[in-house]
């Protein structure tokens, strides 16, 4: 349960079920990590769902800054120290890959 | 005629035409590699130079002698592919059809993607080591290095062979041993993950390395900027590093025609089908080695498995059959700790690497996650086994998909990060 929605998580904490997130549990998520979030945030969420979706797979920070065009500094200044790690669980995606 | 035309000739482009040459009938199929580089690089080498473990003399060879006859080699660097036409244009202004088509030329590190890397200190107290003229260059900044603060880094996942830098700083740490000057060192590790390595109980066990050797670790580590005049590194989250002698591991990408080609992702590799290697927008062309986007490492033996698969794949592909294989990211390799001992770590896509014995199960006789004397031994004999057996493409007695025998299988939840790590 997280702010009263029933939702699946890992044991990290991230959701596993793309369809499960909506906006007003990504604030919840948000405030478990100490964010409130902005429309700069939003902006960042909102890529990471929509590329998620065609993509099938969590964006690099390098993907959020080439094709979501924000820059990589902003991108810390949002979601401090672990921008990558942090934009997936509001969005409620799998941790990004971290790779191999 | 038909004509198979194989773009690289490294590691997974030479296995690839000297193992499809002999399964392909000479009166129905050519075969075409188009490589511009003369000599041959067995790369796993590159690690060993710097500490004068390896001649470069012991880790090259001319092209010509490992790539079968029977195939075509052209002597030529890509301009595009134009897949709609089933061409590759090379920069010379020449053309080569195609009836299938493998995309074999790898990732390259890109010094110039990260501002002041390639700058004033490039090659004085920046290196690289994964290229043999950076491994050279290092190899005489050592030798007479009398002592500092050298730091290790990684600029952004992934890298081609994503243990080498865990096994320059592991031999790092043994070479200033065995100069009696390792008081004088301080060894820093920099890392864009958050553990040693990517996979947990792996990670642990590295992480547990470094620690017993005095190597410091930074984690979550961005890089933004090398400051040359300072000589720091510099991330985005504006932490600092300075170092005396900088040993880095730049940016690394796929090649740039891919890029021009329309096939590549942000970082210029090939999107394929994890299972087959067959690009998800064409279907006669495939992507193998480095220069695919497999959600595995970047690494000689996932290329080597991965030409198994394709090479069985291939010839009910060319017949409009369905591919009866599926790569499962099968990965092995040998993880260099210092001090003649090695560690074997083998993993696929869905498993992470485990402890146990390899590959006879209880037996070994090597054994996967723990430093033996035997493993450094599998180290050194691989370069034979490279020249003499992968490259011709001979059959070595491996399974190309991974097995979960002779592994210790995790408990539940083990090395799994709690969510309290934010």
């Amino acid at each position: 349960m997280i702010g009263g929605h029933e939702v699946h998580v890992d044991a990290e904490g991230f959701l596993t079920e793309y369809e499960e997130w909506d906006e007003d549990l990504a604030k919840q998520l948000a405030a478990n990590i100490g964010l409130d979030l902005d429309d700069r945030h939003w902006d960042a969420i909102r890529f990471l769902r929509d590329d998620y979706e065609k993509q099938g797979e969590t964006a690099t920070l390098r993907r959020v800054t080439s094709i979501g065009g924000i820059p990589t500094k902003e991108l810390f200044e949002l979601f401090p120290k672990k921008p990558a790690k942090k934009m997936a669980y509001v969005a409620g995606l799998p941790k990004p890959a971290g790779c191999v | 005629m038909r004509n198979l035309l194989v773009l690289g000739g490294g590691t997974a482009g030479t296995m690839v035409v000297n193992t499809m040459r002999p399964l392909l009938p000479d009166d129905e199929w050519s075969i075409t590699v188009v490589e511009p580089n003369q000599q041959h690089h067995y790369q796993p080498g590159f690690l060993f130079i710097p500490f004068g473990i390896y001649e470069p003399t012991e880790i090259r060879k001319p092209q010509s002698s490992v790539i079968r006859s029977g195939v075509d080699w052209v002597i030529g660097e890509v301009d595009r592919v134009i897949p709609e036409a089933n061409t590759v244009l090379l920069q010379d202004g020449s053309r080569l059809d195609y009836d299938q088509l493998v995309i074999a030329t790898g990732t390259t590190p890109r010094p110039d993607q990260t501002p002041g890397m390639d700058g004033p200190e490039w090659h004085r107290s920046v290196f690289d080591f994964y290229t043999l003229e950076g491994a050279i260059a290092l190899r005489e900044a050592l030798a007479s290095w009398d002592g500092g603060r050298l730091v290790v880094h990684i600029t952004e996942m992934p890298i081609k062979c994503p243990v080498a830098p865990l096994e320059f700083v592991f031999l790092a740490d043994s070479f200033f041993k065995d100069k009696g000057m390792r008081d004088r060192v301080e060894l820093v590790y920099v890392t864009p993950l958050d553990g040693a390595f990517t996979k947990p109980i792996a990670a642990q066990r590295l992480g547990g390395m470094l620690e017993d050797r005095m190597i410091s670790v930074e984690t979550d580590y961005y890089i933004e900027r090398v400051d040359n005049d300072r000589r720091m590194l510099v991330s985005y989250d504006e932490r600092e590093v300075p170092f005396d002698l900088l040993v880095t591991v730049p940016l690394n990408m796929g090649a740039d025609f891919v890029a021009r080609s329309g096939l590549g992702d942000e970082l210029n590799y090939v999107p394929v089908d994890p299972g087959t290697f067959l690009s998800k927008n064409w279907d006669n062309i495939f992507a193998l080695g480095d220069a695919a986007d497999l959600p595995t490492s970047k690494a000689g033996s996932v290329a080597h498995f991965s030409v198994e698969v394709f090479a069985e794949n291939f010839l009910h592909h060319v017949e409009g059959e369905d591919l009866p294989m599926r790569f499962d990211g099968h990965a092995n390799c040998f993880v260099e700790s210092g001090n003649h001992k090695g560690m074997l770590i083998d993993f696929n896509y869905d498993t992470q690497p485990l402890p146990g014995k390899y590959p006879l199960p209880g037996i070994g006789p090597f054994s996967l996650l723990r430093e033996t004397d035997m493993n450094h031994f599998g180290k050194m004999m691989f370069k034979w086994i490279y020249w003499n057996a992968l490259l011709p493409g001979r059959p070595l007695p491996l399974p190309a998909l991974m097995s979960m025998a002779g592994k210790e299988a995790p408990v539940a939840g083990a090395g799994v990060d709690g969510p309290d790590e934010f």
